[in-house]
């Protein structure tokens, strides 16, 4: 992944403005998370093609970038994102890494389901 | 009856970090190793350094390694069982019983290898721990494979006491640090530490390469 490009990335997000999208939102901080001391949990949530449809999409910030995606009924939220994948052909794929470089935050959006490069 | 090895766990690189080194010393012996491998650990934090994976690449990137590291380790019979990483406790439990219990009816083994229940600590590996014990627990006793164990709970030792088993990898520690190399995504900052430390014989990981310990399961 690369840093994020807020422009090109605002124009991705614009692109899927009123169409039905599949979105894949995560945060963790890891399983292992509660091995490093008492009071630490593993605390974590992913939503991997939940189909969902918004009016307005904006990124915000000046990195790390924060996304919103307004929809009729609420909103979808993310903060954390430093990187992005430039070279997908199709889909918007947003991450947040740590300074060690793990994933700690993920935002995707895409017009087809996630998930057939695993075969 | 032929020995054998069945090593079940959830996530590509928990067989190398556990019984890395034990697996090697099976193999070299010419015992044939079957691993049940129950996700492609889809949502791993680690994605390479420097990144080279995302949450949609990660998965492909990790069976390739997991292919390159089960070769190093001399695992003979690499089999996936195609969940999804962090879901597997969710799943039908007794559709993955069933599943475990027809590998060990199919290939016999002598030996099983998982983690310890209630000692694994993420999810993933107590559910296949669990559904690991739950199908041996079917097989009748004077048949049972011997079940080993591996707890990495913080408080292992005040529940468990001192594992009994202690297998001395030390001729085989280079092998098993070539297989966490191999595990590229997940491993890259970690190895060339650990390499580093041992080759200083550091005291912290000279351990990691040189002994793995296990409990040995009592059935009730």
């Amino acid at each position: 992944m690369e840093p994020i490009q807020k422009d090109k990335v605002q124009q991705q997000l614009d692109s899927y403005v009123d169409q039905e999208i599949y979105l894949h939102l995560e945060t963790t901080n890891g399983s292992y998370a509660v091995l490093r001391g008492e009071r630490t949990i593993s605390v974590g949530a992913f939503i991997r093609n939940v189909p969902l449809r918004f009016e307005r999409a904006v990124i915000a910030g000046h990195g790390p970038y924060r996304v919103g995606l307004k929809m009729q009924h609420g909103w979808v939220y993310a903060e954390g994102l430093t990187d992005w994948e430039p070279e997908r052909q199709e889909g918007l794929l947003l991450a947040g890494h740590d300074e060690e470089g793990r994933l700690a935050v993920a935002f995707q959006v895409s017009r087809t389901p996630f998930g057939k490069e695993e075969e | 009856m032929k020995p054998h090895v069945l090593v079940v766990y959830p996530h590509p690189d928990d067989e190398t970090f556990g019984p890395g080194g034990t697996i090697i010393l099976h193999a070299q012996a010419g015992t044939p190793v079957t691993y049940l491998c129950g996700t492609l650990g889809q949502m791993g934090r680690n994605m390479g350094n420097p990144i080279m994976a995302n949450r949609e690449t990660l998965p492909k990137l990790r069976k390739l390694e997991l292919q390159q590291a089960a070769k190093i380790l001399g695992i003979s019979d690499l089999r996936m069982m195609g969940y999804h990483d962090k879901t597997v406790e969710f799943e039908d439990r007794e559709v993955l019983v069933k599943r475990i219990l027809d590998v060990i009816e199919e290939i016999q083994p002598t030996v099983v290898y998982t983690y310890y229940p209630g000692h694994a600590v993420h999810p993933d590996h107590e559910a296949m721990a669990e559904a690991t014990v739950e199908a041996l627990s079917r097989i009748p006793a004077e048949q049972r494979p011997v079940l080993y164990c591996q707890a990495i709970s913080n408080n292992r030792l005040e529940a468990l006491g001192e594992p009994d088993v202690s297998v001395d990898i030390t001729s085989v520690a280079e092998i098993k640090l070539q297989a966490i190399k191999a595990h590229y995504t997940q491993t890259a900052q970690t190895a060339a530490r650990l390499e580093k430390a041992y080759a200083n014989k550091d005291p912290e990981i000279i351990p990691w390469l040189t002994v793995e310990r296990f409990y040995t399961y009592r059935w009730e």
